[in-house]
């Protein structure tokens, strides 16, 4: 990256959402992660942006690669980063998420990246604190980099996301990543495709501008991206659907059902990946798998974010709350 | 005896279907006359009389839902503080639920309760009792004693029965004990984890949903329960179209069933909730805007007896958390009036009729002195400017605990004076 980026300035303060983002705004993230993408190849993977400024990653889930991936994001941009395990911590002593909001806030940092199992958690440390907030998942609410990192992996692999017929495939109803994504391949003109068992769709899906589906055999024609959702352990045993065979065989990738997709059809899945339940191997490892290439993209897209809201043109990321 | 007339009002009571300009006259407490004849009847000697300048006067209001944290969670609200949100709201009676800490299921509670009150409060406090001991849902409590120590009605708060055995057994016990049974029903199961309405609104922000379906099947069974036991049946807050059906068929078919709703439920709908808004969160949860027309439509008819205020005290460590962890409810003592006017000034329900649902409708159903003001009875009620209009500020707030719904909010019609026993308990 140059020293005077050439992008527009970021308008918001956080990134809670990709609800609440102009085309424009996501644009903007893409082309800035792409920069990113060249910084984590050079042999050298530093870039001295976030030189001093101080980001703190507030898991209250355990996400490893997530995480990480904010992690390492942080620090190739050159930012001092701090990990609390609040999962393990105070959380057990009672303190809530408010209080320790107004804790770390008085530690002054620049920039904290915030899990919780409930939506909305960001929003509402985002009201508290005098620093930028992003959201890396809040319940079954969004998760904006995730999307962010898809539509990246998607935009480079076929050079644009508008008019690309996408399908989401699996428990739509829990997954934060479902509702990210939906917003943002709206946004971006793509075609919107749900595939999943009645019992893993929310209410008025129909209504969130995509086309439902409960054979996934007819969501997958002519698809140009199969993105698969990761089914919950606890989810497979007779609540939601009766088994994870009985799931696998009517809801997971495997190689013959991905051939009724375009035959370059991407597949994608967020991770961590359950084989044989959501997705078979075969397909995961696959020719069409770009699941690594969205692990690289995510940490390129957090790079992006945070050096975004940190742009010293913005005077928000100083002010106080 | 001292005397008070007062004149120059617009007389509502429901109770004679009255509206119209006359005169109170208060001696010794009690109602000595009320309606145009108070007026030519004139004041006696020595009377003081108050020039009311056209303003109405209201039996006081009689609120059969009102949560208090005392004993167990005073910081939130006192029977003393609530009394005192209570007067300046005009509601002169209140029907105070069990779930306190400890629950009220014992004779020693409600005899606490009732000593509280009149050490404590300036209006009447009347403790329901729970229908099964701890609110657990499973051994009744002692109706006889509890009613005999003054419980006015049997209900396990904000808690639902969910042995249709159990809920069969306390309305037939209750019968013969003349208690009516409150019950706000939501399945547990079906229920799961919602926390506010199911639908596109959830959806999007990831919150588990609550469907209508799960306040109207346990209502349906109590409905029936009803109908087998020959008990009396109040559900205490509904939500639903498809509850207040159920309540109609049931009153049609001529059983002693009866229904309440919030004012937040008339008010306000799901799309109040916005980005999270936990003083939104409610239970049952607030509804789509049909739901909310249905509610007002079928208070209008009659089908649903009462409004209630729900009032529910919650403070920051409830309420300052992610949505699906905060707890539920709203204070609503303090705007329950102004908030049920808005029906009147929209001409969706007449005003004679939101005064019975106010007053004297829980007044006659649970047996409370009050909801009239018929010479003879104690001088409960209320001195109202039905139009002049404020806006409702947190600071003005006198409950101990600020979650209200209608923070900011611009209301047209304000309690004056509010007097229990012939005594002024408020005055603006």
């Amino acid at each position: 990256m140059t020293d005077t980026p050439p992008f527009p300035v970021y308008p918001h303060r956080h990134l809670l959402g990709i609800k609440g983002l102009s085309p424009l705004d996501i644009e903007m993230l893409l082309d800035r992660a792409d920069d990113a993408v060249a910084i984590s190849r050079q042999p050298e993977k530093k870039s001295t942006r976030l030189r001093a400024r101080t980001q703190i990653n507030l898991f209250y889930e355990a996400s490893t690669r997530t995480q990480s991936s904010f992690e390492l994001a942080g620090k190739r941009m050159g930012a001092d980063v701090m990990n609390m395990s609040v999962a393990s911590s105070s959380t057990k002593k009672g303190e809530t998420l408010l209080d320790t909001a107004v804790t770390l806030n008085a530690m002054r940092p620049d920039i904290l990246i915030i899990r919780h199992a409930a939506a909305g958690a960001a929003a509402l440390l985002a009201q508290k604190v005098g620093c930028s907030v992003v959201n890396a998942g809040d319940g079954a609410h969004e998760h904006p980099t995730q999307a962010l990192l898809d539509a990246l992996t998607i935009r480079r692999a076929r050079g644009r996301i508008d008019r690309l017929t996408v399908t989401i495939c699996g428990d739509v109803l829990h997954s934060r990543v479902a509702r990210s994504n939906i917003v943002l391949l709206n946004a971006m003109g793509a075609r919107v495709r749900v595939a999943a068992p009645s019992t893993l769709l929310p209410a008025g899906i129909e209504r969130m501008g995509v086309e439902v589906f409960t054979r996934m055999e007819d969501a997958l024609k002519g698809a140009d991206v199969v993105m698969m959702l990761r089914l919950q352990r606890e989810r497979m045993a007779g609540s939601f659907v009766p088994s994870v065979r009985e799931y696998f065989r009517y809801f997971g990738l495997d190689a013959q059902k991905l051939k009724l997709a375009k035959e370059d059809a991407l597949v994608m899945h967020p991770g961590p990946m359950n084989r044989g339940v959501e997705i078979a191997s075969e397909v995961a490892d696959g020719p069409q798998s770009v699941i690594q290439e969205q692990v690289e993209m995510g940490v390129a897209v957090r790079m992006a974010v945070m050096d975004a809201l940190l742009d010293p043109r913005r005077n928000g990321s100083q002010a106080p709350a | 005896m001292s005397a008070t007339l007062f004149q120059n009002a617009r007389i509502l009571d429901p109770s004679r279907g009255l509206d119209e300009a006359g005169s109170v006259l208060v001696v010794g407490g009690k109602i000595a006359a009320s309606g145009a004849s108070a007026h030519n009847q004139g004041a006696p000697e020595g009377a003081k009389i108050v020039d009311c300048r056209g303003a109405a006067i209201l039996p006081g209001l009689v609120d059969a839902r009102v949560f208090i944290g005392e004993p167990g969670a005073e910081h939130r609200e006192t029977i003393a503080s609530a009394s005192r949100a209570a007067a300046a709201g005009g509601v002169t009676s209140i029907i105070m639920m069990p779930d306190t800490q400890p629950v009220i299921d014992d004779v020693a509670l409600v005899e606490f309760v009732l000593r509280t009150a009149r050490e404590t409060a300036s209006i009447n406090v009347f403790p329901a009792a729970a229908i099964t001991k701890e609110l657990a849902g499973r051994e009744l409590s002692e109706f006889g004693l509890l009613r005999d120590a003054g419980a006015v009605a049997l209900t396990d708060g904000r808690h639902t029965i969910a042995s249709a055995l159990t809920m069969r057994r306390a309305l037939t016990y209750a019968r013969d004990m003349g208690l009516v049974v409150c019950h706000s029903t939501q399945d547990p199961d079906l229920a799961s984890s919602g926390v506010m309405n199911e639908g596109l609104l959830a959806s999007w922000l990831g919150l588990p949903g609550i469907p209508r379906e799960a306040e109207a099947m346990p209502l349906a069974r109590d409905l029936m329960l009803a109908a087998l036991t020959g008990g009396h049946y109040h559900a205490a807050e509904v939500s639903t179209a498809m509850s207040a059906a159920a309540i109609g068929r049931a009153k049609q078919e001529g059983h002693s069933v009866t229904a309440g709703v919030s004012i937040n439920h008339l008010s306000l709908n799901e799309n109040d909730v916005g980005e999270y808004r936990t003083f939104f969160r409610l239970s049952p949860p607030l509804r789509a805007e049909e739901d909310r027309l249905a509610m007002v439509e079928a208070l209008r008819d009659g089908t649903l007896d009462m409004i209630v205020s729900s009032h529910d005290p919650q403070d920051v460590d409830t309420k300052r958390l992610p949505f699906a962890e905060a707890a539920a409810g709203a204070i609503g003592l303090e705007t329950l009036l102004s908030a049920a006017l808005r029906l009147h000034h929209s001409g969706d329900v007449p005003l004679l009729r939101l005064v019975e649902a106010l007053s004297t409708a829980p007044a006659k159903r649970f047996g409370l002195p009050g909801g009239t003001l018929t010479p003879g009875v104690s001088a409960d009620l209320i001195l109202v400017d039905l139009d002049v209009p404020w806006l409702v500020r947190e600071a003005d707030i006198r409950s101990l605990s600020k979650n209200t719904c209608f923070e900011g909010a611009r209301m047209q019609g304000q309690v004056l004076k509010t007097l229990v026993a012939g005594r002024t308990v408020f005055a603006i």
